[in-house]
């Protein structure tokens, strides 16, 4: 099993805060890789980090056998690497295929096409309501993103994620604030990706977690606490005592009301 | 409202825009048979200033980059085209052409750096691009005729050893179809796939970015066409005034082609056209009555504008329609 994405000794300093501490792993083509932890644990710097929104103090970033530490966010992207924001980050003057339509026209390379209008091309068009239709969507097509609900604003921005064909997709904290409805419906899109598409997943919901993830990574105070298969994770001692104590570990990974 | 309506109501609307600009186009060609030669040069400079509109409505109103600068472009534009008409050619479609070159030239120079910056601070500094272009027109007296400007620039022909375009409707006409032909090429950028990537990075930037735009290029683009359209603005100005000065290209030219977008609406390229006009109308037709208020009645008319029509002339169906 190769690796698609490796990160090795990744630190990131703020003055004298450590946010991130020589973090160092490895993500295997077609896995569902899942980060967590407490707040404050470094996942969000670590997410920067590997999409290039943000630099590393030391450490590198290898994407498919390339050192992209020094690329900027957008040479990623074009590499293969799509991604969510934690906060829905849309073009909200733009109608909802439109939106999905820049990812589509960028991967066509057509962002730079400027003598026929942008409805005339139609392979752009059908692979972005084809998007649209994957995330359920098609419906409010021609809605302005602004109208969305919160849970479509989640949809749309996995289309647009997903509408540049990555094979690395990451997911920062995809169901914050979904209704549990919204989240299994989630779950089952990713689960529908097929094995061409790598998942890195930064989660709080435990459930999406270990539903999906095929390896978990724990990070605690900038460091990787543990990192195994969910059910090794789940038995790991040292996480049990990082989140709760002495608590029970169901505590930890079925909170009540979940 | 049913979305049978909507829908009805969306397929006519294509149909009555049509309509409408083919009247205000057919309209707009009777000009010089109706009306007497001052107001033609009038509207000949209306036309003009409507070109440095539509060419600033795609970088702020589509692109999202406010520019209080764009009288650099517009009077490198005019000073190329009355030097060449002085020196070198007095055929009008070349010195358009020249005139947009340099327009864009300029703003290829200045842009590399200037698009890098984002809001406020773009703003700011193609406010000092500005600035510093009017002080070299006033300092460099070999080339521009420092504050005096360049006089006598000879009327334009409208092909190699054509006769001098003297009469107002004619020069009406050819100042018309240049600004047709450049108006419909930035109406073309404006709706195609480029245009949506303008749009993107009006929206949401980081979002292109992570999505594999470099957003760079696209801004750095629109700075030149914008640069470009406000050259070309700038040789047709020449065309109708046969004199250019450092006022031709001092911040009050760069803050009203700014004021005709916003009264326009952003982002609609026709809106621009029609804030130009009242910018135009208000600054030549009524300030001289009002014993040189008119920057006054400017002012008022965008305030007014602000917080009537927040989305300017072009917005304000959108709205009605919205609310319904």
């Amino acid at each position: 099993m190769t690796a698609l994405l490796e990160i090795h000794g990744l630190t990131r300093r703020y003055g004298s805060l450590v946010a991130l501490d020589g973090v160092s792993l490895s993500v295997t083509a077609g896995a569902r890789h899942a980060v967590i932890g407490p707040n404050g644990a470094g996942k969000s710097t670590l997410f920067g980090l590997v999409t290039g929104s943000l630099r590393p103090s030391a450490g590198r970033v290898v994407f498919d056998g390339r050192d992209v530490t020094g690329r900027p966010d957008h040479a990623r992207a074009r590499a293969g690497m799509g991604k969510t924001f934690q906060h829905s980050s849309l073009f909200t003057s733009l109608p909802v295929v439109d939106n999905v339509a820049l990812a589509t026209q960028r991967a066509a390379g057509l962002g730079m096409a400027m003598l026929r209008p942008a409805g005339r091309h139609a392979a752009v068009r059908e692979q972005a309501m084809g998007q649209l239709e994957r995330v359920g969507l098609a419906g409010r097509a021609a809605a302005p993103a602004a109208a969305l609900s919160h849970g479509e604003r989640r949809q749309l921005e996995v289309a647009l994620a997903l509408a540049g064909s990555p094979r690395l997709l990451l997911l920062d904290e995809p169901t914050a604030g979904m209704s549990a409805a919204d989240s299994a419906r989630f779950a089952e899109l990713i689960e529908s990706l097929g094995a061409g598409v790598t998942v890195l997943i930064i989660e709080h919901d435990l459930d999406v977690v270990f539903r999906l993830a095929t390896r978990v990574t724990v990070l605690h105070l900038g460091r990787v606490l543990a990192d195994g298969t969910p059910d090794q994770v789940r038995a790991d001692e040292t996480v049990q005592r990082a989140y709760l104590g002495d608590a029970a570990l169901d505590d930890l990974f079925f909170e009540e009301g979940r | 409202m049913s979305t049978a309506t909507e829908a009805r109501a969306a397929a006519a609307r294509p149909a009555l825009a049509r309509v409408a600009a083919g009247a205000a186009l057919v309209l707009a060609a009777l000009v010089p048979l109706l009306v007497s030669g001052n107001v033609a040069d009038m509207l000949t400079r209306v036309l003009a200033f409507a070109l440095l509109a539509i060419g600033l409505d795609l970088l702020t109103g589509v692109a999202g980059l406010p520019s209080l600068g764009q009288a650099a472009p517009f009077g490198v534009g005019a000073y190329a085209a009355a030097l060449l008409g002085k020196h070198v050619t007095t055929v009008g479609p070349v010195q358009l052409v020249a005139a947009a070159l340099a327009g864009a030239a300029l703003a290829a120079a200045v842009g590399w750096l200037l698009v890098r910056s984002r809001g406020t601070y773009f703003l700011m500094l193609t406010l000092a691009v500005g600035e510093i272009v009017h002080e070299l027109a006033d300092r460099w007296e070999g080339v521009t005729g420092g504050s005096n400007g360049l006089a006598g620039v000879p009327a334009i022909t409208l092909y190699p050893g054509g006769p001098p375009v003297r009469l107002a409707g004619v020069l009406y006409w050819y100042v018309l179809a240049a600004v047709l032909v450049c108006a419909g090429a930035l109406w073309v950028v404006a709706r195609s796939a480029f245009g949506r990537t303008l749009r993107g990075v009006r929206d949401n930037e980081e979002r292109m970015r992570s999505l594999g735009y470099r957003t760079f290029v696209p801004k750095y683009a629109v700075f030149c066409l914008a640069g470009a359209a406000a050259g070309a603005a700038g040789s047709l100005w020449v065309a109708q005034a046969r004199f250019v000065s450092p006022a031709d290209l001092g911040f009050e030219v760069s803050a009203l082609a700014l004021l005709a977008v916003v009264i326009g609406g952003r982002g609609s390229l026709w809106g621009a056209a029609l804030g130009a006009a009242v910018v135009v109308l208000v600054r030549e037709e009524l300030s001289p009555q009002l014993g040189g208020r008119g920057p006054l009645v400017l002012g008022l008319v965008f305030v007014a504008a602000v917080y009537l029509l927040p989305r300017g002339f072009a917005g304000t169906r959108l709205r009605r329609s919205n609310r319904s």
